[in-house]
């Protein structure tokens, strides 16, 4: 066997042998060097893997040699290709930034784990992200969420503490949710395997047990996709977590509780089942629409610019949910594309905070006045991932909103439309009043000049991809479409 | 509680027994009851029910907080590496058949031996340290 077979195996491997190693060694800068090569491995393979999945669909690999739906088993198509290639960029694009951020905002008890719990939670989203194996998505998710817990405990706030404590007690119990479903359609199936667990279901679905799992799944995904009303762990966590691990979070924590609805709702139980029968889209609708106006609308309130983009977040999360209830083909396009084209704007906007808060060491209104003339190139990058999340065209943001629009409109929601448009307008509002300070208020802090380049390369380069994938659509469109079409929506 | 002599004297004689059938449940586990987890659980409580009696100071002198956080990753890692020896060796990645081409009935046990030992290891660093750190909170 060649080594392009292994490529799924070393998808998580590769990060989980790494974490370990980076734990060993002393030297902070040591583990950084080794997490970012570590973090570039990883996105190498997730380009790979991507390349095949186009070339020839579905992809299997059997761990340890061992044949589902006995073993465990990673599969890989469209869908979850374009999650790991999002997870394992971001996280590509954010190690490098880490160096210069980690030394103002991690706490230094903390700074020697930093890289090795980075690598660890990367490795918990991308297995989720890979694995075929419903337990198996369990075991990553906890993975993935202990490491999370941890890095928003290392921002150096001490309100860092409390956040992780209850982004902990919410995790948790969404988790527990996930679990308490995967036990109860494996009470019903008898396998744990997801696709084997598509097939039996068909048989077994009108029953009780099975309709209890999807509600738990839906609600434990929602918890850990942040979706109203179970958004409250979001905001504090984000805040006060280190703006790289908010980069790389907001970029792809919740994105993965997108994926696991999605996995879940698409391919497991089946469209006809959750939409037709168990008319879950009267739940994600209306909550994904209240959490896009709540969210924006608390937004624009904010002093603090972290906790501004982490309701945005809310709001922008309430697009994507909003987008799988519409059971359209438009509507899981949305969603799909969203999922990426979210995580590089608010990856790009929460590096820009980070860029801010290492030169004046806080990003609050007060801190950005006059920002325009004394970090141009930092600003700049703001407003245009700005521009992104109102939806302006030629940049990503315009493109999901186009799909939510047109997704609402098949599926002869056209309240739901004009809605969607309303609220995107409250994201003007929000970004408008930071632009407003950065460029026509009079600076009365300290002088300063731009972040280091180490720091400021990512965050221009993830301000350039917006821009990029904005106009040159038919990438994340067309692998969007293909997984949709893969999952089984009528058109 | 180190002023308490029967406490005292039967935490120092049993603690090497509590290592020792850490290793055998450790080592014992693909044949009976045991493995990785139980020995790794059960070896931590050897120094954990010593740090209650004799002083977490004591301990730490004994097993360094380094040495328990180097095991905690050593585990994981020796897990994983089998894992890529595997895959060297022609074989999916933790296919343990692979790690002896002329018996892989043979390969299988060597397999599930090592990793076993990785997760023993990484258990046992791991509670340790959380005892640690527990311990030592007031002090710092």
């Amino acid at each position: 066997m060649s080594l392009v077979q292994h490529l799924p195996a070393l998808q998580v491997a590769v990060p989980l042998l790494a974490a370990p190693l980076c734990a060993m060694m002393v030297r902070p800068r040591i583990a950084w060097l080794f997490a970012t090569l570590a973090a570039w491995a990883t996105f190498a393979v997730s380009l790979a893997i991507f390349h095949r999945v186009l070339d020839r669909g579905l992809i299997l690999y059997e761990m340890g040699g061992w044949a589902p739906p006995l073993g465990i088993g990673h599969a890989v198509d469209p869908l979850n290709a374009l999650l790991l290639v999002l997870v394992s960029g971001m996280a590509a694009i954010v190690m490098p930034a880490a160096r210069p951020g980690v030394g103002v905002e991690v706490a230094p008890r903390a700074q020697r784990l930093f890289f090795t719990l980075a690598l660890l939670a990367l490795t918990g989203m991308l297995g989720i992200a890979i694995t075929g194996d419903a337990f198996n998505l369990y075991v990553f998710l906890e993975v993935s969420s202990l490491a999370s817990y941890a890095l928003v405990a290392t921002g150096a706030d001490r309100r860092a503490t409390t956040a992780a404590f209850n982004y902990l007690v919410q995790g948790t119990i969404g988790a527990m949710f996930i679990l308490i479903g995967i036990g109860l359609i494996y009470m019903m199936t008898g396998t744990l395997n997801m696709a084997d667990m598509a097939v039996r279901l068909r048989e077994a679905r009108d029953t009780a047990p099975v309709q209890a799992a999807l509600a738990f799944i839906v609600v434990g995904a929602g918890i850990k996709f942040a979706v109203f009303p179970a958004h409250v762990w979001m905001p504090n966590a984000y805040t006060y977590a280190p703006s790289l691990v908010s980069a790389f979070f907001g970029a792809t924590a919740t994105k993965v509780g997108a994926y696991i609805l999605i996995r879940f709702i698409f391919n497991v139980f089946g469209v006809d089942f959750a939409f037709g029968e168990m008319r879950i889209g009267w739940a994600l609708i209306p909550l994904g629409l209240a959490g896009a106006f709540v969210g924006s609308l608390v937004a624009i309130w904010q002093d603090d610019l972290k906790r501004m983009l982490a309701y945005s977040s809310v709001a922008q999360v309430g697009y994507i949910a909003a987008a799988i209830g519409y059971a359209n083909r438009d509507g899981l396009i949305a969603a799909i594309v969203h999922v990426f084209n979210h995580g590089l704007m608010k990856g790009a906007l929460f590096l820009v905070m980070a860029c801010v808060i290492l030169r004046l060491g806080k990003a609050d209104m007060r801190s950005f006045r006059g920002l325009g003339r004394r970090m141009p190139v930092t600003m700049g990058c703001f407003v245009v991932a700005g521009l992104s999340m109102i939806g302006v065209p030629f940049t990503v943001g315009f493109i999901s909103k186009w799909y939510l629009v047109v997704g609402a409109l098949d599926a002869g929601l056209w309240p739901v439309a004009a809605l969607v448009v309303l609220s995107s307008l409250l994201a003007i509002v929000y970004i408008w009043r930071v632009v407003e300070t950065a460029y026509f208020r009079e600076a009365d802090g300290p002088r300063t000049r731009e972040a280091p380049a180490m720091l400021l390369a990512p965050t221009l380069l993830l301000t350039v991809l917006c821009v990029a994938f904005g106009v040159a659509t038919e990438f994340t469109v067309g692998v969007a479409g293909s997984a949709a079409d893969m999952l089984g929506v009528l058109p | 509680m180190s002023d308490n002599v029967i406490v005292r004297v039967v935490v120092k004689m049993l603690a090497p027994f509590i290592l020792l059938f850490a290793l055998y449940v450790q080592l014992h586990g693909d044949y009976g009851p045991g493995g990785g987890f139980q020995a790794g659980v059960i070896f931590a409580t050897g120094f954990i029910v010593y740090a209650i009696v004799f002083g977490v100071r004591r301990t730490i002198q004994a097993l360094p907080f380094a040495a328990v956080t180097a095991m905690a990753s050593l585990g994981l890692a020796l897990y994983a590496t089998v894992g890529f020896v595997a895959l060297g060796l022609g074989g999916a990645f933790l296919d343990y058949g692979a790690l002896d081409s002329r018996d892989p009935v043979h390969g299988q046990h060597v397999g599930i031996v090592l990793i076993e030992l990785g997760v023993g290891v990484t258990v046992a660093g791991v509670l340790t340290a959380v005892f640690y750190t527990f311990a030592e909170r007031r002090r710092r």
